[in-house]
């Protein structure tokens, strides 16, 4: 699984550089090729075919490519919390859930709103409402972990059940268009398309919530590494311990760091219900929460890893319904697992054996 | 409401969350977190619809449930354990991964893409329409499916590997103290190996009974039941018995529920909470202590 070809140019510190961000994805991709490859010609067909239908429908027209910015951007938000969450040392498991209610805060707020108010008003109160929804949903396990000590993982995983049951009920019984499960339009806070400006996209849900994407990607960039909050955080995911003898508040940097997390996460929800829908439906996360886990990992918790990451698992994801015709669309499911386990798994591997090259060459 | 089918139905709802939640026993009391409860039961579901249609008989559905269960629990066991990968992130991969290459084998195998055809089950001669809605007719009926008593008989087991065995003894010192355990000459990958194999097993029968009492495989049948099974071992404080209980009391809310359908006395949607709320309440450690074991999610060298 391991090729030992790839450790040659490693001396050069400069490609060590490049190198070290890049190599878990392209691990990883090879190692998805190959299983690709066995699941297309187990149904018969190219493989040469498929994965050219499937560039050629991503990133080969502005059509596909105007959906994988789209879908990009919920990823990115979801992988944002995910890896915020784990350079405070947590595992934010409910994005899914925070994301969810992130979207359907701001399609109450933006159904409150009288129509025509204008969207300089609007738009902000619909995203500071997504994510004082996100933030909502971390309250449990930030407070749990913060008072008690309580297990991120497990408390957020049971909160994505709860929130779905909640959103169910309001969305069945409360806010709804009949017959359906989403909530009546918005009459304010619409984001606009960016065909709006640039009509190649003409078709496609992109849309300019993908600024906001990129802005929070910044800041968490900025919080991060630049602010005492920041550095604490980080501190306090090296080794809470030692961050609590250096003066840290350990349970109010997890309290913190989750409720960012989870408003990163229910940031991802504008995307969905103020730039592509007008509306919040039922499902619409459809395990964007859950992926945001595979991004961070891939963007190895780094910003900037993260916005790579996401156009990575947003091709995938659009990917497959450019394959459809050829072999069934889940076989990019397949593909994406893989993509994570091979990160997971593979990866160490090779960096380990990269470092003993190395070692023994020093 | 006949007490009677009221329990009745609780077994039967119940008997998937024994199964599962077994495996997360065994799983987590060995220090694996059994968040793949979930992708398990789905493989295992899959492969029993597989297995029971191209023989002809359930019980090689069965075994090809357990099979199925087992394959992907040793894809979880191999990416953990031999290549210390972490458990969350690769619980998370391989449950998005059940749902994909059962859709993917599922139009390879019937072209379908929502459901396998009729498949054949555990069928008694007596348990027609008519007599298992009521009375003991149904009792008969659901214990004509071997698997409900298997499954009444699988935390028992799992307690008794726990505590009566040298295995068990083992198994323990690994969810707890893996370095004290291995300085006495225990491999504690072998341990948990075995343990993330039996607890494949366990939650692939459970999958095999969901499939096999259907009649078929849908798409995620599952519907969040190893979730279910995983907050009962969490709510059950990772003891069998207590487990065993959980999956009783969340079962009873379900049927409850069912059977109440028609008064409204709480929506639906409150009553699928209850074992997650509950579960949040035992994990927070407000009412009474609840500790996990020590070493769960630790990965080992």
């Amino acid at each position: 699984m391991s090729h030992p070809e790839v450790s040659a140019p490693a001396r050069d510190p400069w490609v060590q550089r490049l190198m070290e961000p890049l190599l878990p994805p392209l691990t990883a991709l090879l190692i998805a090729a190959v299983v690709g490859d066995l699941l297309i010609l187990s149904f018969g067909q190219s493989p040469r075919e498929v994965y050219r239908l499937l560039v050629d429908g991503t990133w080969g027209n502005a059509y596909g490519f105007g959906q994988v910015l789209y879908k990009a951007t919920t990823l990115a938000c979801t992988g944002l919390a995910v890896a915020l969450g784990i350079r405070a040392g947590m595992f934010n498991i409910g994005a899914e859930g925070q994301l969810a209610l992130g979207g359907f805060a701001a399609a109450l707020v933006g159904l409150g709103l009288p129509a025509g108010t204008p969207a300089v008003l609007a738009i902000p109160l619909c995203v500071l409402a997504a994510g004082a929804g996100g933030s909502l949903a971390a309250t449990v396990p930030g407070a749990l972990k913060a008072r008690y000590g309580a297990s991120e993982v497990i408390v957020t995983i049971m909160m994505n059940f709860i929130v779905a049951a909640l959103l169910n009920w309001l969305v069945a019984t409360k806010v709804n268009v009949a017959e359906s499960l989403h909530t009546p339009e918005i009459h304010a806070g619409a984001v606009p398309r960016l065909a709006e400006v640039f009509p190649a996209f003409h078709g496609s849900a992109a849309n300019f919530t993908i600024l906001v994407a990129i802005g929070l990607a910044v800041l968490v960039w900025w919080f991060l590494f630049r602010t005492r909050a920041g550095y604490e955080l980080r501190a306090v995911g090296l080794q809470p311990d030692a961050a609590e003898y250096g003066g840290v508040n350990v349970g109010r940097t997890w309290w913190r760091t989750l409720l960012l997390s989870g408003a990163l996460a229910g940031l991802g929800g504008i995307n969905y219900v103020l730039g592509y829908k007008q509306y919040y439906e039922e499902g619409f996360a459809a395990g964007a929460g859950y992926l945001g886990i595979a991004v961070a990992l891939v963007g190895r918790n780094h910003p900037a890893g993260v916005l790579v990451a996401s156009l990575l698992f947003a091709t995938l994801s659009q990917g497959a319904l450019a394959v459809n015709a050829l072999v069934p669309k889940q076989m990019l499911d397949v593909l994406t697992a893989v993509v994570i386990i091979a990160v997971a798994t593979a990866v160490p591997e090779v960096q380990r054996l990269l470092r003993s090259l190395r070692g023994r060459q020093a | 409401m006949s007490i009677l089918a009221f329990l009745i139905q609780t077994l039967r709802i119940a008997t998937p969350y024994l199964f599962a939640a077994s495996g997360g026993v065994l799983s987590e009391r060995a220090g694996v977190i059994a968040l793949t409860l979930e992708g398990w039961m789905l493989t295992g579901a899959f492969c029993a619809a597989l297995g029971s249609f191209y023989s002809g008989s359930p019980w090689l559905g069965v075994l090809a449930g357990v099979g199925g269960g087992v394959l992907a629990a040793a894809l979880h066991a191999l990416a953990t354990i031999r290549y210390r990968a972490d458990q969350v992130v690769l619980g998370i991969a391989i449950n998005l991964m059940s749902v994909g290459i059962t859709r993917f084998f599922l139009r390879l195998a019937f072209d379908s893409s929502s459901n396998s055809p009729r498949v054949p089950g555990f069928d008694w001669a007596g348990a027609t329409e008519g007599n298992t809605t009521a009375g003991l007719g149904s009792l008969l009926a659901s214990f004509s499916n071997p698997l409900v008593l298997v499954a009444l008989l699988s935390l028992p087991t799992v307690w008794w590997i726990l505590y009566r065995t040298p295995y068990g003894l083992r198994l323990r010192a690994v969810g707890e103290k893996p370095e004290a355990a291995a300085s006495v000459g225990v491999s504690v990958a072998r341990v948990r190996w075995l343990a993330v194999l039996g607890a494949g097993a366990f939650a692939g029968m459970g999958g095999a009974y969901l499939a096999l009492e259907q009649h078929q495989f849908t798409d995620s049948m599952t519907a969040g039941r190893g979730f279910i099974a995983l907050a009962a071992v969490i709510f059950g404080q990772w003891e069998p018995k207590r487990v065993a209980l959980a999956c009783l009391l969340f079962a009873a809310a379900e049927t409850f529920q069912i059977r109440l359908q028609g008064l409204q006395l709480l929506p639906s949607q409150f009553v699928e909470m209850i074992p997650y709320v509950l579960t949040i309440i035992a994990v927070a450690g407000i009412v009474g202590r609840s500790r996990q074991p020590a070493a769960l999610g630790r990965v080992t060298e």
